[in-house]
């Protein structure tokens, strides 16, 4: 496992405060910074998956390049203390994707890097579906439908005691087909939950095929806009555009908001990209040196 | 019971803050008052079960306790995976309130009739099964959950009905406890819920018309169960009978069974419940349980099958 240039904690409280500057983008160290640590990020989910001989691999890393900039540079948290009262809470819908998220989470520190090595096995400390035992991790998912509700009753919550951090949820063109996240998008856009933001990793496949002939979603933004939703598209693997539109938040007053990336399954490994079957498809270890090798050349 | 459940709980939300009541738009004529006095507290999730849980889970984690309420099984199956994976999993302080448990809707037919809930409920982890018989439990067992943290099922019963109690309050409930109505030599009726009524009516008919003697136990408190007074029932009066409004799977008799032979205790012993079946016979509660074995007249051949009369 990569063990440098993990997050320093002490830059972190500058990176959130300078979130909130709008208007300050990223410069090119941290530009750097942020695609190093989605390669580890990317790395470590390759390896866990043929470790644990698991599947999920293409929802992983579609989503490695947001967590970097979410976790540097937007989300106020605190590696040292994971329960801070005033953190934003980040609830991972999709938590068939949670490799990605708990590779990015050690290498914030929140947990040892070396728990990656005992993912998905006998005895193991991390399971295939993300889990609230794990420092960082707010909720426990696994069942797609799951996230924005629970999410709903958080920002509820926040807003009626004051508080001001933020309610983030990742959900997917799966999550998207639960009715459980539509009836939560109906509730949300009714009480203008404003301090509530749904991101979409919207990479346009889910297990057995395209969405568009599955469930197709389009056209979401405005689907979104109709439900009282306020909601901007983004390129979901260009660190400087998820950023751009990390800084936009809260899109409208009065509003939960929605920024759709647009990305690649399987991104960075070209046998994977937009290839459906690695949703579940699982990887020998001459794979996962090729796949490996691709992303270090990315 | 439903009134009795609603006054109890406004008055707990006026001394603590942090008590949410999340609806799936069910409740005419009883949340009023909390809606009205407490808006920032309150919210109808419309009609939209999972959400509805899902939000109680929410608003739960930020420190809070969260009430659902509706009514049959609408609270409980349509949103099942949600009670399991976010309130149960989480040990989320959320407390989940059924109006009208068993056939207490009989007329309105099988989709406003829950008779799985206990069984389902009680195989979750981190979930308390709290079943009240009647207004006095209603009003204890309605205090015991607010005090308790942590996930709790609340099957409530739908409107008047009558006093088990004599009048009096329940001042010893307790999550894991059991009420004895009346004590007797020759049996145990063991009951949970608004069937208590018909239980009572059998133990008061059969010892004046036949002379035989029954304690008579509410059973409020299914899991945890009161395993002490089901073994003691056991050892001094020799057999047990079991009524529920429920199906017999995994239900009130069977959670009693387990405790029995899990201690190694052997008596006489029948379930009566609904005998796996849905009920598709049309009536009111009452009428329904007599038309199903389950009312005075099937408890009472019940106890005279287990005692050889």
């Amino acid at each position: 496992m990569d063990t440098q240039n993990t997050c320093r904690d002490a830059n972190r409280v500058v990176q959130w405060a300078r979130s909130h500057l709008k208007g300050l983008s990223m410069n090119e160290n941290e530009l750097n910074e942020c695609k190093a640590l989605a390669k580890r990020i990317r790395k470590h989910a390759l390896r866990m998956v043929c470790a644990g001989k698991s599947g999920h691999i293409g929802s992983m890393l579609s989503t490695a390049d947001i967590y970097p900039v979410l976790y540097r540079d937007f989300l106020k948290v605190d590696p040292k203390n994971p329960k801070w009262p005033a953190r934003d809470r980040f609830l991972l819908s999709k938590g068939h994707g949670g490799a990605a998220l708990l590779a990015c989470l050690a290498e914030c520190g929140f947990f040892p890097l070396g728990w990656l090595n005992r993912y998905y096995c006998d005895d193991g400390k991390l399971s295939g579906h993300i889990s609230h035992h794990i420092p960082g991790v707010e909720f426990s998912t696994g069942s797609l439908g799951h996230g924005l509700p629970v999410a709903c009753g958080m920002a509820m919550a926040a807003k009626r005691d004051g508080q001001t951090h933020r309610i983030v949820v990742m959900s997917s063109d799966g999550d998207l087909n639960e009715g459980s996240t539509w009836e939560a998008i109906m509730l949300a856009g009714q009480h203008h939950y404003d301090n509530l933001t749904m991101l979409v990793d919207y990479n346009r496949l889910q297990a057995l095929g395209s969405s568009k002939d599955i469930i197709d979603l389009e056209p979401l933004g405005p689907k979104l806009e109709m439900f009282g939703w306020r909601a901007i598209e983004a390129d979901g693997h260009d660190p400087q555009a998820i950023e751009a539109a990390l800084l936009r938040l809260p899109l409208e007053k009065g509003k939960p908001s929605c920024i759709i990336f647009h990305t690649v399954k399987g991104k960075g490994v070209s046998f994977m990209e937009n290839d459906y079957k690695w949703h579940y498809g699982g990887l020998t270890e001459d794979l996962r040196d090729k796949a490996i090798a691709e992303v270090e050349a990315m | 019971m439903r009134k009795i459940f609603n006054r109890e709980l406004l008055k707990i939300a006026a001394e603590r803050k942090n008590v949410y009541m999340i609806l799936s738009d069910i409740g005419y004529g009883e949340i009023e008052p909390f809606a009205n006095t407490f808006p920032d507290r309150f919210i109808n999730c419309g009609v939209a079960e999972q959400e509805m849980t899902g939000v109680a889970c929410g608003v739960a984690m930020e420190g809070n306790t969260a009430i659902t309420y509706s009514i049959a099984n609408f609270p409980t199956l349509r949103c099942l995976e949600q009670i399991r994976n976010d309130v149960c999993y989480h040990d989320a302080d959320v407390k989940i309130v059924i109006i009208g448990g068993g056939v207490a809707y009989g007329e309105l037919g099988m989709s406003h009739h829950s008779t799985e809930d206990i069984a389902i409920m009680r195989a979750l982890p981190n979930m308390v099964v709290l079943v009240p018989s009647d207004g006095a439990e209603t009003k204890a067992a309605t205090h015991a959950m607010m005090d308790y943290k942590g996930p709790v099922y609340f099957r409530c019963g739908y409107k008047n009905e009558p006093d088990l109690h004599d009048g009096q309050e329940v001042t010893d409930f307790r999550i894991g406890g059991s009420s004895q109505i009346r004590d007797g030599k020759d049996a145990t009726v063991f009951f949970a819920g608004t069937i208590g009524v018909d239980a009572k009516k059998a133990v008061e008919e059969l010892e004046k018309e036949e002379g035989i003697s029954c304690r008579l136990v509410s059973l409020y408190s299914i899991k945890p169960i009161d395993r002490e007074a089901i073994v003691r029932a056991a050892k001094e009066t020799g057999a047990i009978v079991v009524v529920e409004e429920h199906n017999l799977s995994g239900g009130v008799g069977s959670a009693v069974a387990e405790v029995l032979m899990d201690e190694g205790v052997g008596c006489k012993f029948k379930r009566l419940g609904l005998p796996d079946v849905y009920v598709t016979k049309i009536g009111c509660q009452r009428w329904l349980c007599e038309a199903y074995g389950i009312g005075p007249t099937g408890i009472k051949a019940a106890i005279r099958e287990v005692l050889g009369k």
